[in-house]
């Protein structure tokens, strides 16, 4: 033998008794939990022979950053929090942080399946594919994709009115602004955020026609140092109330460094910046979560649907609003927030006129869920061009 | 007090025991971790080091993980073997990604099965385009390939958001930065139905034949290696270094390339900012852990993949963080490099002595003239 | 007018954060070694100065956190290298790994503290007058002390003793070594001065430019730094110009988009880094050039003795 294949010999002979010795470990711990040891072979769960009790329902969430940032993730799992109170021990719920928006998440699915999991929740639009590949071989998972457009049978989608909080929020920045001009840091040009966007600077429009909106998107939605930098380029272009759509608190810190305004996003922000702070446009996962969880234990869950909540089914609210606020302004988010409860008020209600000039929505047309599924312009008043748009 | 004395000739006990004792040191510190932060040692361990052995399916997904860094591994083993240093295979898996992805997306329903090798050859061949650049660069103004093959790599990232926010959006998509997802035809064919293994697999393991057999068993290969040991030898011999710099180069970037396509056309199927996933830079540990050695690289791919593979499983079933992934991955390159002193130096007990005078020069001891890289 | 002069003041704010980084390297390049876990250490530094920082209530107490944090990782970094002479390209990637996942883990109990209200610093009289009030003396005091240290650092390396066994070290430690120098011992300082200074740049980042603590959020920009380094041959003063420039580039891009512009954002990303490369064959092409411009003894080990 050379020297190397000798060599890789004994490096093979080394590997493979440490691999042994592991395994000898591994073997020794025979007190696996149920369901691990219910992992074997095949993706598809093998199911544990029903005993007397009704075993609880499995329930997994997979997040695509890390619990702590305060803002998108951080708001479902107190979403999920919520639903652990609410259903005590009929169910158990486990969830997995930063799973990639990418081929690796199809992985974490089917492990959280081979888990025994029934019920997983897939946080953000990137999981959409590698869920609908899971969703295909594991039939008998029930897959729930937030922010998504591909249902399947065993596959729904669900989302929150986020622009009705944007429009809320609007409203007071178009009330506290003094130059007239308001900013937004936007994550990523697909139509919920532009969406929100035209909704934050209607809300604006609608107590001061005057006011502009600038934005600059950062391309990402969760990168705090460079939501600082584009916060700060707002700020500079003379924008004096900020908004975002990014999940940081950045946006609201650089606010409070430089004096002006901003909102809290995704979860209530005040903490991080007590004179900047007007209010927060939160959205609350836990009614959806609670009643997804219920259907699924009732057996009413049925795939293929798509879900929209808004602030009519306490999906989003605008909360702290800050004492710096007059009362006025306070009233009227608070009308507003009523009428969308009971259906009494639309946003989205011509007349309303594009940014390049042309109207969008007649008069006393309101738009339905299709038209805002695709909205892909900016309204009048908006500066800037659609980022991609031809 | 405890000296460093060199060895009259290298150990070979050591060029092989260096990666297993770095991987127990590795261990015991996972298991101090683990005891601070109040989990199970034994249960850790087990999460990280069985269970992603445990099953079909679980030794499948490790084959997918240890795929594309295994194969960026065999270019770079080649590569470092002959002293010239592409950090930027992340460059080039990327660029690998982007030239696959252009290929599939032309292809359309009447397209046939035999599109899937025009698409992996097309990632080659970006991979080897990326990788040129460096080689040209270092060719014919002498500039250093590890900074500029560094740069390429953001460069790189920056054009594939250029593309899937731009050229490439899937106009269907709602404005998301990314392509359509490739016909079934254009994906990468699957070993078996249920598994996420594809025919990558034995890509792999044909590349890890044919590496041995290059490094090792050609005149070529020898060329190169004496290149990168002992490169005046080389030059009295006559080997060509600008030819063994392209080569590696090109072969190291065909193979990350290749890796990109692989990962595109497969487990993907379509285009997203999200591709570059630090495989290039992962490969670069499993190259030297696998001693620049086709073989040693397949098992150290498969530990690298438990690392990434046991990390996920910890966080579900331990609640551990992600970050020990990278933990670990990194303190295992740490204990390894530190390991491989021990090839060409020994420990010695030795009494204090009186520090010899500054202006006192040293003269030179029986010392062999090694450059510290493993062979 | 006034948005440029605040373009001015963001770009300062953005190139200090590089600069300290930039210089650290710059002094562990000019030894001779080539430290590529810079992301690691200002990683590691960041969520060592904002811990320090939330315990401690002192921005300043923080940044010498984060600066013993970074040299801490650097000493370990050091002995490896220099004595134990691993490859100084693999060691210093796995100290970037090793950071990334440390620092993620150790702060995963900071991500939810906060920071008291950050002051605001104002040089009196002069920030009042016209434009270059608002651009140049509405700083944090750091922005100056990077200035200074560039001064510093400049007049050590061109015209001090030290600053000149340093360079020789870096050129050829073998002739250092045979004149009597502790090259060793002197490759270590300087590296661990280099990871200082790469920890007061990441305490910065996470103590003042984004008070915050999240996973990663150095994000990248110790990779800029090796590349500024470089783009700058070397130099402090180019250094330091380097920052600001390459600071200014996602400013630019930022105040770009505002202003309408359609560049796609990405090749205004790409530029420095493309710049970097450009200037690495300049400087290249021709063996004068880069035995004026280039430290002849980067990334090669030494040994005593041989």
């Amino acid at each position: 033998m050379t020297f190397h294949s000798k060599r890789s010999l004994i490096k093979a002979a080394g590997w493979a008794s440490l691999v042994a010795t592991a395994a000898l470990v591994g073997c020794g711990k025979k007190e696996e939990t149920p369901a691990a040891a219910a992992a074997s072979a095949a993706p598809v769960a093998a199911a544990s022979a029903a005993p007397a009790k009704p075993e609880p329902l499995k329930v997994a969430f997979a997040y695509v950053g890390p619990v702590g940032d305060g803002g998108w993730t951080f708001a479902h799992d107190n979403a999920r929090k919520a639903v652990e109170k609410q259903f005590g021990d009929k169910i158990v719920t486990s969830f997995v942080e930063k799973v990639p928006e990418a081929a690796d998440a199809e992985r974490v699915f089917r492990d959280m399946a081979g888990q025994g999991n029934k019920l997983i929740f897939g946080t953000t639009f990137g999981y959409m594919e590698p869920m609908l590949k899971a969703a295909a071989d594991l039939k008998d998972v029930k897959f729930e994709h937030a922010t998504g457009y591909k249902q399947a049978e065993n596959m729904r989608t669900y989302d929150s009115r986020t622009y009705e909080g944007a429009y809320m929020a609007g409203v007071i920045a178009g009330g506290m602004t003094k130059t007239n001009t308001i900013g937004v840091v936007g994550s990523i040009p697909i139509p919920e955020v532009i969406r929100n966007i035209n909704s934050f600077t209607l809300g604006a429009q609608s107590v001061n026609p005057k006011i502009k909106t600038k934005v600059v998107w950062i391309n990402e939605w969760f990168n705090p140092p460079k939501e600082t930098e584009a916060a700060q380029s707002l700020l500079n272009g003379g924008a004096d109330v900020l908004m975002q759509n990014t999940d940081s608190s950045a946006v609201l810190q650089t606010a409070e460094k430089a004096g002006k305004y901003a909102f809290g996003w995704d979860s209530d922000m005040t903490a991080y910046a007590p004179k900047a702070h007007l209010a927060s446009a939160i959205i609350n996962w836990a009614p959806y979560y609670i009643k997804a969880t219920g259907d699924a234990l009732e057996g009413k869950w049925k795939g293929g649907e798509a879900s929209w909540w808004g602030v009519k089914e306490g999906a989003i609210d605008i909360v702290s609003i800050s004492d710096k606020v007059p009362a006025e302004l306070k009233a009227k988010v608070e009308t507003i927030k009523a009428g969308l409860k009971d259906g009494t008020f639309s946003i989205w209600k011509g007349p309303i006129m594009g940014a390049d000039g042309k109207e969008v929505l007649a008069k006393d047309v309101v738009a339905d869920d299709k038209f805002l599924g695709g909205v892909k312009f900016y309204v009048k008043g908006v500066e800037g061009k659609v980022p991609g748009d031809k | 007090m405890l000296k460093l004395e060199a060895r009259p000739e290298s150990s070979k006990l050591m060029s092989v025991m260096s990666p297993v004792l770095a991987l127990a040191i590795t261990v015991v510190i996972g298991t101090i971790l683990f005891v601070m932060l109040g989990k199970d040692p034994m249960r850790g361990l087990y999460v990280f080091f069985v269970e992603p052995l445990k099953s079909v399916y679980a030794l499948t997904e490790l084959a997918v993980k240890a795929t594309p860094l295994i194969l960026i591994a065999l270019g770079l083993a080649v590569c470092f073997r002959s002293n010239v240093w592409n950090i930027g295979a992340e460059g080039q898996f990327i660029v690998g990604g982007i030239a696959a992805a252009g290929v599939a997306m032309t292809a359309d329903k009447e397209t046939g099965r035999w599109i899937v090798a025009l698409v992996l050859l097309a990632g080659v061949f970006g991979g080897m385009a990326w990788a040129g650049i460096v080689a040209f660069l270092r060719d014919r103004f002498n500039a250093n390939e590890i900074l500029v093959s560094l740069m390429l790599v953001y460069v790189a990232d920056q054009f594939l958001g250029y593309m899937v926010y731009g050229p490439w959006k899937d106009p269907a998509g709602f404005n998301f930065p990314q392509t359509i997802t490739f016909l079934k035809s254009t994906n990468v064919p699957k070993l078996f139905t249920g598994f996420r293994v594809n025919i990558g697999l034995i890509i792999a393991l044909l590349a890890v034949a044919a590496f041995w057999v290059l490094l090792f068993r050609t005149y070529a290969g020898f060329q190169l290696q004496v290149g990168g040991l002992a490169p005046a030898a080389a030059r009295y011999a006559g080997f060509s270094s600008r030819r063994a710099l392209w080569t590696a180069l090109l072969l190291s970037g065909g193979m990350a390339g290749l890796a990109g396509a692989l990962e595109v056309a497969g487990p993907l199927g379509q285009l997203t900012p999200y591709v570059p996933a630090g495989y290039g830079f992962a490969a670069i540990i499993v190259a030297y852990v696998g001693r620049l050695h086709p073989v040693g690289i397949v098992f150290s791919g498969v530990l690298m993949s438990m690392f990434y593979i046991g990390g996920e499983l910890a966080q579900s079933r331990l609640g551990l963080p992600k970050s020990l992934t990278g933990v670990f991955q990194g303190l295992l390159l740490f204990t390894l490099l530190a390991c491989d002193t021990l090839i060409h130096y020994r420990i010695r007990w030795q009494a204090a002595r009186p520090a010899p005078k500054a202006a006192v020069p040293i003269v030179s001891s029986a010392n062999t003239a090694t450059t510290g890289k493993g062979a | 007018m006034e948005s440029f002069a605040l373009l001015l003041a963001a770009t300062l704010n953005a190139g200090t954060v590089l600069a300290f980084a930039a210089l650290g390297l710059l002094i562990n390049e000019r030894a001779g070694i080539v430290n590529l876990g810079a992301e690691g250490m200002m990683l590691v530094a960041a969520v060592a100065g904002y811990a320090t920082a939330v315990h401690t209530g002192s921005d300043w107490i923080a940044f010498a956190g984060g600066a013993a944090a970074g040299a801490l990782l650097a000493a370990a970094f050091g002995v490896l290298v220099i004595w134990l002479n691993t490859n100084q390209y693999a060691t210093g990637l796995a100290l970037s790994l090793f950071g990334a996942g440390f620092s993620a883990f150790v702060g995963i109990r900071y991500t939810q503290e906060k920071l008291t209200e950050r002051p605001r610093f104002e040089v009196p009289f002069l920030s009042d007058i016209p434009f270059v009030g608002p651009a140049l003396f509405k700083q944090h005091p750091m922005v100056y002390i990077a200035i200074a240290l560039t001064v510093a650092l400049a007049w050590f390396l061109y015209r001090s003793r030290a600053g000149l066994v340093l360079r020789s070290i870096g050129e050829s430690p073998e002739s250092a070594h045979a004149l009597g120098y502790p090259v060793r011992r002197i490759r270590l300082m300087a590296v661990m001065v280099g990871g200082a200074l790469c920890g007061v740049s990441g305490a910065y980042i996470s103590v003042v430019y984004t008070p915050l603590w999240v996973e990663g959020m150095v994000a990248g920009k110790g990779w800029i730094a090796l590349a500024l380094t470089t783009f700058a041959t070397w130099r402090p003063a180019r250094v330091l110009l380097g920052a600001y420039l390459f600071g200014g580039v996602t400013m630019l891009q930022f105040h770009l988009q505002g202003e309408g512009v359609q560049i796609p954002s990405q090749f205004l990303t790409m530029m420095p880094y493309l710049a970097t490369i450009v200037v690495l064959v300049l400087i290249s092409r021709n063996a004068t050039f880069i035995r004026v411009n280039m430290p002849a003894s980067i990334g090669k080990p030494f040994f005593p003795g041989s």
